[in-house]
């Protein structure tokens, strides 16, 4: 078992997970899990295909209590609560926490109501306001440029890499603290993927960005702090440089060189 | 293993005109499959305007389409068939009133609120609404409802109120079954993408998926009217078929007359007097009915063909 702790130190943590488990009815998958995720960095979540790291992903804003058979076991501590303690309003969780993911899926909306949605649901109603709000978080996601005249426009009409960034907007037009990205290039073309890639990089530091993804160069490129997943079970956490270049343990190893997964 | 294969790429001449020759006879036979129902309804359409014509030709239709006084049968006959007009209206109103919001909340409580196995269950029982015959609702609206009705006060129990309520309980499989349909197809995606951004599951449902699902959720609501308009055992057996149009228009208390009945019901003493306005004066009211029809299917066809 890896011990996260050498590396991140208590207060440094944004989020801690404690034996944390998951099962999908009998089927554990993801195995008591403890990591600790530094504050204002990039973590990346590596693993074969069924590793559970996104299950462990969508564990910390709660996505998976929409799957029925799908129960969490231990502690995931976030602003020193436990997300799966009872009395959690998992709406203020996810408005802290947000999530863009593997398939772009703007709202058939226009570009300028989809970044509005969740300054919306939090009671934002002045034209005013929402305008700001939107240009902010489209320049944030570095794709105000190309769809500045065009706001009004349905989201579905644009591109694969821009309704990614748009997401990526619309996530960040809450002003979350946290941001889950599960494997969200992997239906990109590497043009697109760079450009998403770059803007990871400018928004690490305002955000907590904890990216899954199983395309490794990516989370080299990306991450500061690496984690690797095998059926279920955090195998080594480290630093990204130190996790690819000199991995602790062999299993790792066996994956980062491709002779497994 | 030994294929026979064909040593040459090229096709021969022999070759050539047999593969012309097979195709085109697949596809002739497949277009005239294809085109059959096509030709009945042009057949079914040519048939009643052909019919319809003489009445026109007569008449005109300054009498038909705005006249109250419905006496064909009278000498010399009187075709004021505006009230029927107006029953049909009052009755599919009615349909509509009561099917479209219960149709919807249903669909969605099905889609989005009931647990899987329970909406597994729930699905096919109210798809099989749709299969009890029409005469089955009907005999219920004449002897169970009817009185039912009249004992609370009315007058006659065969009335508005009577055939809204059990069209739209007929109308009501069709739109729970196309709207759950349509607000399934909106997929997961969508779900997670608002959820993850801190909505409600009634928010969510308000302002994402029931909007993504608009369109579908209209054919439903056409589908179901259509239904309600077409519909003739029941409305004949409960709406009273009075040709008048109820006083003040609101009264659902009041008998009616719909145009499906009265084609039904007519066409036994009419068809005995071939070529007489009696006779031709059903097929208008046919002519009438299809083009209803046909405008409700243009309707929803180009609402749910409309960009998103």
């Amino acid at each position: 078992m890896p011990d996260t702790n050498l590396i991140i130190e208590e207060k440094d943590a944004h989020i801690k997970a404690e034996d944390f488990s998951v099962f999908y009815g009998n089927n554990e998958a993801v195995k008591k899990v403890n990591m600790r995720i530094p504050k204002g960095k990039v973590t990346a979540i590596i693993g074969p295909s069924g590793c559970g790291k996104s299950t462990y992903l969508r564990a910390i804003n709660r996505m998976n209590d929409l799957i029925p058979i799908c129960r969490a076991d231990g502690a995931m501590m976030f602003d020193k609560q436990d997300i799966y303690a009872s009395n959690i309003d998992v709406v203020s969780l996810r408005q802290r926490v947000g999530m863009v993911f593997q398939k772009p899926n703007p709202f058939p909306k226009s570009i300028f109501d989809n970044v509005a949605y969740g300054p919306r649901l939090l009671g934002i109603k002045k034209k005013a306001e929402l305008s700001e709000i939107v240009e902010h978080s489209l320049k944030k996601s570095a794709i105000w440029d190309e769809v500045k005249d065009r706001l009004k426009e349905n989201a579905l009409c644009m591109s694969g890499g821009q309704q990614q960034r748009l997401c990526i907007a619309r996530a960040l037009a809450v002003q979350p603290e946290i941001l889950l990205m599960d494997e969200p290039t992997s239906a990109l073309d590497p043009k697109a993927t760079t450009k998403i890639e770059d803007l990871i990089g400018e928004l690490c530091g305002d955000y907590t960005i904890i990216i899954v993804t199983h395309n490794m160069q990516q989370a080299a490129r990306v991450s500061d702090f690496t984690a690797f997943m095998y059926e279920g079970i955090l195998i080594e956490f480290g630093i990204t440089k130190n996790l690819f270049e000199k991995p602790r343990e062999k299993q790792t190893e066996d994956y980062i060189t491709g002779r497994f997964g | 293993m030994h294929y026979n294969k064909k040593q040459s790429l090229v096709f021969s001449k022999k070759d050539a005109t047999l593969q012309w020759l097979g195709s085109s006879i697949g596809k002739g036979f497949l277009f005239l499959i294809a085109s059959f129902s096509a030709v009945i309804v042009f057949l079914i359409f040519w048939f009643i305007v052909k019919d319809a014509i003489p009445f026109f030709a007569e008449k005109g239709f300054k009498e038909f389409f705005t006249g109250t006084n419905w006496y064909p049968a009278a000498e010399p006959g009187e075709f004021g068939a505006l009230p029927i007009f107006v029953g049909t209206i009052l009755v599919t109103l009615g349909a509509i009133i009561i099917a479209v919001p219960v149709g919807i909340c249903a669909a969605v409580c099905l889609s989005d609120i009931l647990p899987f196995k329970i909406r597994q269950i729930a699905k096919p029982i109210v798809e099989m609404l749709a299969a009890v015959p029409s005469v089955a609702y009907g005999f219920f609206a004449l002897v169970i409802f009817a009185p039912f009705l009249q004992s609370l006060g009315a007058t006659t129990g065969t009335n508005v109120l009577n055939v809204s309520i059990i069209l739209g309980i007929m109308a009501l499989p069709t739109i729970v079954s196309v709207a759950e349909d349509a607000l399934q197809a909106v997929g997961k995606d969508l779900r997670e993408g608002s959820y993850a951004l801190g909505a409600t599951r009634a928010e969510t449902l308000i302002k994402v998926i029931i909007p993504a699902a608009a369109s579908g959720i209209t054919a439903a609501v056409v589908l179901g009217i259509m239904r309600a308009i077409g519909e003739t055992m029941v409305v004949w057996m409960a709406s009273g078929n009075a040709a008048q149009i109820p006083e003040p228009i609101y009264n659902v208390l009041q008998p009616v007359r719909t145009l499906t009945a009265t084609i039904a019901g007519d066409m036994g003493e009419a068809d005995h007097v071939i070529g007489s306005m009696r006779y031709h004066v059903l097929f208008a009211m046919a002519a009438s009915l299809l083009a209803i029809s046909f405008l409700c299917n243009w309707i929803s066809e180009w609402i749910t063909t409309r960009d998103p």
